[in-house]
């Protein structure tokens, strides 16, 4: 395993680095959670600071390593979030560059870097969830248009998005996989309906949308008529290679932070706790040495993250429950205030072994595409 | 080294050599021995100049994840550590054991004991490939030694994953593999996810050779070999409860493994107070 640096990349880290401690400190506070406009500018505002300092293309412009870097450098000085540019940097900008053509490249992903435009994602639906490929929303051919009927669910930044990465059937007669295609959608397009969606942590992360008729331009379908399925796996890996770095590092700070609130407080004088606590110790040091050795393996293959992504996102999702449910045994009693801190983190943490593929799903991925082990039931 | 060493272990101490091993418990072969010396097993990391390989640590970890999968018996790890010390270990000539957590493994058969067995009494021990001797108190391990054990850990999990998938893929029940069921499939892929991430673990460690790492790669390996190990019994059903299976093999040598760097509850508490240090 090779831990070591090109000068560049030490010289790269460096730079951030030092651009950080020089911006960080003047950068107001992020706006409230239910404050979904000031979000929108929060993160906007953010990735156009990317931007203009040389940073706003590392997503998709620098090597797997670099880009590494830049998630540890960025967590580390506890900048902000990538938000709402989520989709935009790292689900519906890579697709675009990847399979776009040159006049879908230049319309979409300058505003995306420059932090102008905000995407979301339209795959999921409420009869395709775990299984995407059973999506029924329907288009239909009307001239240069297509005709898009149908609904979409947790859809994230649906209420401030610009555009909509929008998977559609085109094909209904087709093998489930192969009648599906990918379309850009304008989300103030007449016919298009957000219902935001309460998690169970009380905030609105997600909403359903609601799709009566709306009027898409062939011009916004990127690849071709029908192969939307392969264009969207494109995306897909892209998201299960890196996306848990930067979260690696932060659960590692809150480690940290939970022993020396444990350490005020006196429960460190329990053992079992303690021991939990250097158990998950151990546990994120090796997560994050499994992050740095699929960027290794991403280095030497070409750049795109394989299905290796689902071993370290089976890893990671259930640690990290455990982790705030560790915070839970360092609060006490606290943990059931919401205005502690930990306490919304344990409680959003249980998505995480739903979204983007349930662990059960990554499971039968790990089984049957890294084992080998026959199709099952 | 690694396709060496494995390619010596497939020739010198296959299924066969494993099944006779089993059958004349507290005998070591000391023609494989040399060998292994030879191959540069205990010499890896001694330098040129005083007659070893001169690699390091990560090397090292190499070899001892193919001595894991391969259930090399002996005490390795006491050797690699003598070599350049005791004469005679470098080469393979010299068999040398020592205390590791509380414990001495082969030292009926030593040629050279390092560290202090006083008051060493024999244990009836659970493992057929690994005689035991147990003593009055513990001290206070060696960070290599428990590396190399991590790095034999992690070969016996990568094993006994495999074993697992491989019976999953031919044996049939019910018309079809059972690696088709997917209560066995996720007991495979969940064998994958702890190996793969104890292997990075291991590797890193190998690397840096910090305590923290030492141990967190120790904590995940540990882990991962003894419920590999339990997991591949598992799927094999009624086979894997037998002696003539290889399995229980590497669940009692992951079992004594995991004692060399004393409890798993001081490596947690290390760990623990790494937390309220510098961040490294």
């Amino acid at each position: 395993m090779d831990l070591t640096h090109t000068p560049e990349e030490v010289e790269f880290r460096a730079r951030l680095r030092a651009w950080l401690a020089g911006v960080l400190p003047a950068l107001p506070p992020p706006p409230p959670p239910e404050d979904w406009p000031g979000r929108r500018a929060y993160d906007l505002g953010w990735q156009r600071r990317l931007y203009d300092a040389g940073y706003g293309d590392v997503h998709w412009g620098a090597s797997p390593t670099v880009r590494l870097i830049f998630l540890e450098e960025t967590e580390r000085a506890g900048a902000p979030y990538v938000g709402a540019c989520f989709v935009g940097l790292l689900h519906a900008g890579p697709t675009i560059a990847a399979e776009g053509t040159e006049t879908q490249r230049e319309r979409w992903l300058p505003p995306i870097l420059r932090g102008e435009e905000v995407w979301c994602q339209g795959f999921s639906e409420p009869d395709a969830g775990s299984d995407l490929a059973a999506l029924r929303t329907r288009a239909h051919r009307d001239g240069d248009h297509y005709v898009v009927n149908g609904s979409k669910i947790w859809t994230s930044h649906a209420e401030v998005a610009d555009w909509c990465e929008l998977l559609v059937r085109t094909d209904p007669g087709a093998p489930r996989h192969r009648g599906i295609s990918w379309l850009a959608m304008r989300m103030d397009a007449p016919g298009v309906t957000v219902r935001p969606l309460r998690t169970l942590a009380g905030s609105t992360e997600f909403a359903e949308v609601f799709l009566d008729d709306v009027r898409v331009p062939v011009a916004h379908r990127v690849g071709a008529e029908n192969d939307g399925w392969r264009v969207t796996m494109v995306t897909l890996s892209f998201e299960r290679g890196t996306a848990f770095a930067g979260e690696v590092v932060a659960c590692r700070r809150v480690l940290r932070e939970l022993a020396a609130e444990a350490r005020r407080t006196g429960r460190w004088d329990d053992p079992a706790l303690r021991r939990a606590l250097g158990g998950l110790h151990a546990e994120f040091r090796a997560l994050w040495r499994l992050t740095q050795w699929n960027v290794g393996e991403a280095e030497r293959g070409g750049g795109v993250p394989g299905v290796t992504g689902s071993v370290l996102k089976l890893a990671y999702s259930h640690a990290r429950q455990r982790l705030y449910d560790t915070a839970a045994e360092v609060l006490g009693a606290q943990a059931l205030d919401l205005d502690r801190p930990w306490v919304l983190d344990r409680l959003s943490s249980l998505s995480y072994t739903i979204a983007a593929g349930t662990s059960q799903i990554q499971r039968n991925i790990v089984a049957e595409r890294i084992l080998g082990l026959p199709k099952g039931r | 080294m690694r396709d060496g060493v494995r390619e010596l272990l497939a020739r010198r101490f296959g299924p066969r050599e494993l099944r006779d091993a089993v059958e004349r418990p507290g005998h070591l072969d000391r023609g494989l021995w040399r060998e292994l010396g030879a191959a540069g097993f205990f010499a890896l990391r001694l330098p040129e100049s005083e007659g070893g390989v001169g690699l390091g640590l990560p090397e090292a970890v190499l070899a001892f994840e193919e001595a894991g999968r391969a259930l090399l018996p002996g005490p390795l790890v006491a050797t690699h550590l003598a070599a350049g010390r005791v004469p005679g270990a470098a080469e393979g000539h010299a068999v040398v054991t020592g205390p590791l957590g509380g414990l001495v493994e082969w030292l009926g058969e030593a040629d050279v004991v390092r560290g202090d067995t006083a008051g060493a009494v024999p244990l009836r021990s659970v493992d057929p490939l690994t005689p035991l001797h147990r003593l009055p108190a513990a001290g206070a391990p060696d960070l290599v030694a428990v590396l190399l054990t991590a790095a034999e850990q992690l070969g016996s999990a990568g094993r006994t994953c495999e074993l697992a998938v491989q019976h999953a893929r031919t044996r049939e029940q019910f018309g079809r593999p059972v690696g088709a069921f997917q209560a066995v499939q996720h007991l495979c892929a969940d064998m994958l996810v702890r190996t793969r991430t104890a292997r990075a673990a291991v590797h890193a460690a190998a690397v840096t050779a910090g305590p923290a790492d030492v141990h967190a790669a120790r904590l995940l390996a540990d882990e991962a070999a003894v419920r590999g190990a339990r997991d591949c019994l598992q799927v094999h059903g009624g086979m894997g409860f037998t002696w003539e299976f290889e399995v229980h093999l590497h669940l009692k040598r992951a079992w004594i493994r995991t004692r060399r760097a004393g409890p798993a509850t001081e490596s947690e508490e290390l760990m623990a107070a790494a937390l309220l240090e510098k961040e490294d």
